[in-house]
């Protein structure tokens, strides 16, 4: 083990990491945005819009997410669109977090005692008004934790995307071990930038989860 | 797709199904197995060994699977691990999912409730049998929906094999979708392979959860 390899290919892990973090970022965010949507469509009272989310979070949680980022690449060449590897990889993360994300919303919104929304509307309060005042912030203060978890997850996921191409982390460290023959050093390496990453987001979770309980009934 | 082509790579396909099916249980065993050990001896009252366990865990829970199958693969040579591709693949499944069977298991010991444990003393049984006949059976009856959920993403890690060459369904497709030029048809076909093998998987799943739970309740009263 010679561990002035890992030092040299600093440089390049760091920015390598700083790839995985914005891959993994963008991922997640425009998870959210699918996510809230499928969540909305689940907790729909129409039925069709119900079994639409069903079937999303079924699928997106079922398929492999190394088949279903080959297939967003090949599906995008099948119709002679020509997308970036980075898009394909992007919206590969965001497709499948946006149905774990609409399963944590889901449980978020059904944790939420029934009598608050009752006593809104017995106080008169407008269904946007009670979406918007009432339910939204509590269950986002109770999905937090569970979205910084699922942060962690996708982080980790997000190492599949080297297979497309993508220089992220895994690749970088990939390509470290084939130019030095060092891949104990590479990889090593690169596992360490991942534990930092992830443990700096568990440090966060845990935070975020001691701020929101404060003031909470137990 | 055309069914000839199909027809031709079916004795591969099956037998990459057969590989993947033995990496899956192969290394979701060998996670249970290590995961229960783990669990166990984070109990003694010895702080660095619980550390140096915690440690284990943060690693292996903090890192991806894929970093840790080439760490295994290409990194073990060099300190005289030399496995073939399955069998990386098998004990790479293994040490990941064990770090998460820890945590499961030693969640089942969390919820014992103490005074269960404090009776057992009183009325004079020694820790072994305490461990043994009050704690276990709790334990893995709380554990049990973790351990069906742990093993159902254990079953889609599996594809990940394909990357470190394990002939295993992912990989015997890939081999079949470069041969003959259809990998958008082969991709298509592998996913809603694998979502119907998630769902029943999941639906079986529940029912053993179901069964292994009241089984293991019915035996819990008796004891």
């Amino acid at each position: 083990m010679k561990p002035e390899v890992i030092l040299r290919s600093f440089g390049h892990l760091t920015q390598a990491a700083g790839v995985t973090i914005s891959v993994s970022f963008a991922g997640i965010a425009i998870g959210f945005a699918i996510g809230a949507l499928v969540c909305v469509a689940g907790l729909s009272r129409r039925a069709w819009l119900a079994r639409f989310g069903a079937a999303y979070v079924s699928v997106f949680r079922g398929v492999p997410l190394l088949v279903q980022l080959l297939f967003m690449y090949y599906f995008l060449a099948e119709f002679g669109l020509d997308v970036p590897a980075l898009a394909a990889a992007v919206g590969g993360l965001a497709l499948s977090s946006a149905a774990y994300q609409a399963e944590i919303l889901r449980g978020a919104f059904n944790a939420l005692p029934r009598g608050q929304a009752e006593a809104a509307v017995a106080l008169g309060y407008a269904d946007s008004e009670i979406w918007r005042r009432i339910l939204l912030p509590q269950a986002l203060r109770i999905s937090i934790p569970p979205l910084i978890n699922e942060f962690i997850l996708l982080l980790k996921a997000s190492s599949l995307v080297s297979v497309v191409g993508i220089a992220e982390l895994t690749r970088v460290s990939m390509n470290i071990a084939s130019m030095t023959y060092r891949p104990l050093e590479a990889y090593v390496g690169g596992g360490l930038f991942y534990l930092a990453i992830n443990l700096t987001l568990a440090g966060f979770g845990a935070l975020a989860e001691r701020r929101l309980a404060a003031g909470q009934p137990r | 797709m055309n069914p000839d082509v199909l027809w031709r790579y079916l004795p591969s396909l099956l037998s990459g199904f057969g590989v993947t099916v033995l990496c899956w249980s192969a290394g979701g065993a060998l996670g249970v197995v290590l995961g229960f050990g783990l669990a166990l001896l984070r109990r003694l009252d010895f702080p660095p060994l619980r550390w140096t366990l915690r440690a284990f865990v943060e690693v292996f829970r903090g890192t991806p699977f894929l970093m840790q199958l080439f760490l295994l693969y290409a990194g073990g040579p060099y300190i005289g691990l030399r496995l073939s591709a399955t069998a990386a693949g098998i004990l790479g499944l293994g040490l990941y999912s064990s770090a998460y069977f820890a945590e499961i298991f030693r969640g089942g010991f969390a919820t014992v409730p103490h005074g269960q444990i404090e009776a057992a003393i009183s009325v004079g049984m020694r820790p072994l049998d305490t461990l043994l006949r009050v704690e276990l059976p709790a334990a893995l009856i709380a554990a049990v929906p973790a351990i069906v959920n742990m093993l159902i993403v254990l079953s889609k890690e599996t594809v990940v094999l394909s990357i470190i060459t394990v002939p295993e369904l992912m990989y015997q497709m890939q081999t079949m979708a470069a041969e003959t030029f259809t990998a958008f048809d082969a991709i298509f076909a592998m996913a809603v392979f694998y979502w119907l093998l998630v769902e029943a998987v999941s639906r079986l799943g529940a029912r053993a959860e179901a069964r292994v739970t009241a089984y293991m309740a019915s035996e819990g009263a008796r004891a």
